[in-house]
């Protein structure tokens, strides 16, 4: 074969793909008339075209559609709006942010509704009632937000309720008198009593609503 | 045929399912085709084939579509196809470029000419043979190869379909060709 032999072989390939142009297809059949190795090689690529587009018995089965369309994954039905998500990225975002603020605001909300205490120690939580137990003295001041109170050992100091209400031993929901209380609370038993009052004062006032006390009951 | 194809896409976007049925039945031979031709096996190129219309069902949001869905579906069937191959057979090929080299593969350092025993040509069927070859191409060959076959394609699509330049489509068509031309001359 002659030392055009590279070029000859791209313009094979190049014809087999469709691709020559006019000059180069005159380049090629002059070639070929003159080349016999040439000629040999362009038939044995043309064959090769031949055989390896022959598509006959490579079918699909004949389940093959039934098969897989009994494979697919059942709904489909979120597919149209997360579709519109896609083509809207701003207002999705945008909907993203409102929804996390949201959720935010709503959760500081729920924060606000549980039950805190000022001291934990000795101290038991349970289903929102605030129990000091009968072995318990708690040392100090004690303000308990959005629970009940319930008093069975000692409190040297105020109590101030918020949001709450003071349970007794016993009854649930009344608020006991003050000689009921001496039983609970040692020492400041004058002091705490005044704070009950005042506390089952605004109870009644604002029952099953949030408000928070911020005043500081002094002696009378 | 493109636009019925086409209606029926969106209506499976739309929620229904059974509008997919058209799409498979229409490019199921296709499809199977480009399976079959790449890993040589009936069973496995029907998992395949199944597997990458299940694929595009469950990923048709992401089809555009503005686009051609044989293009995009003929991608995900070669992408699972070449997956597993690559999960199952050794990285080394006769064929595999020697690295440096621009198209220069082993091929070039051995023999070329030397002829298949003719009785085990007579063995083989025809179409088996054919298939045996293109079986043995290193993977980046079969798939041009193997798409440039299933017709209807244009080299322009078929750099698509495996994203890259037309240029390397060309490259990789002519070297495959070459090997196959010194493969199946004496039959």
């Amino acid at each position: 074969m002659m030392n055009c032999e590279q070029d000859i072989i791209y313009l094979m390939h190049k014809y087999l793909d469709e691709a020559l142009t006019d000059e180069e297809q005159r380049i090629l059949s002059n070639h070929l008339q003159k080349c016999e190795g040439c000629q040999k090689r362009f038939h044995e690529l043309k064959r090769t075209d031949t055989l390896i587009a022959d598509k006959s018995g490579v079918t699909a089965p004949a389940s093959f559609t039934d098969s897989v369309m009994s494979q697919l994954p059942e709904e489909k039905k979120r597919a149209p709006w997360l579709g519109w998500f896609r083509h809207h990225p701003l207002v999705s975002a945008a909907a993203v942010f409102m929804l996390l603020m949201i959720s935010g605001i709503f959760s500081a909300w729920n924060q606000d509704q549980q039950v805190t205490v000022s001291k934990q120690e000795g101290v038991v939580i349970e289903d929102g009632t605030v129990v000091v137990p009968e072995d318990v003295t708690v040392e100090g001041d004690l303000v308990v937000r959005n629970g009940d109170l319930k008093i069975e050992g000692h409190i040297d100091g105020d109590v101030t309720l918020i949001n709450g209400r003071f349970l007794d031993g016993d009854t649930t929901g009344t608020v006991p008198e003050g000689e009921n209380l001496q039983a609970y609370v040692s020492g400041e038993l004058n002091y705490v009593n005044q704070v009950f009052e005042w506390v089952w004062y605004h109870m009644k006032n604002f029952a099953g609503e949030v408000f928070s006390i911020q005043e500081k009951e002094s002696p009378e | 045929m493109e636009t019925i194809i086409a209606e029926r896409i969106k209506e499976v976007k739309k929620g229904n399912t059974q509008a997919f049925e058209d799409v498979v039945s229409f490019y199921q031979n296709k499809v199977y085709f480009i399976c079959f031709r790449m890993v040589g096996n009936k069973q496995e190129a029907e998992d395949l084939a199944q597997e990458a219309f299940i694929r595009a069902f469950t990923n048709l949001e992401s089809f555009d579509e503005r686009r051609k869905f044989s293009t995009w579906l003929y991608r995900i069937a070669t992408n699972l196809t070449i997956d597993r191959i690559r999960k199952k057979k050794p990285d080394y090929y006769i064929d595999a470029e020697i690295k440096g080299t621009e198209g220069l593969d082993m091929h070039d350092q051995l023999a070329t000419d030397e002829a298949l025993p003719e009785e085990q040509v007579e063995n083989l069927e025809l179409r088996g043979y054919i298939q045996t070859e293109i079986t043995a191409l290193p993977p980046k060959y079969r798939s041009v190869i193997v798409l440039r076959f299933l017709e209807e394609l244009s080299l322009q699509e078929i750099s698509e379909v495996l994203d890259m330049p037309v240029g390397t489509v060309k490259t990789r068509i002519h070297r495959g060709r070459e090997i196959l031309r010194k493969k199946l001359r004496h039959v």
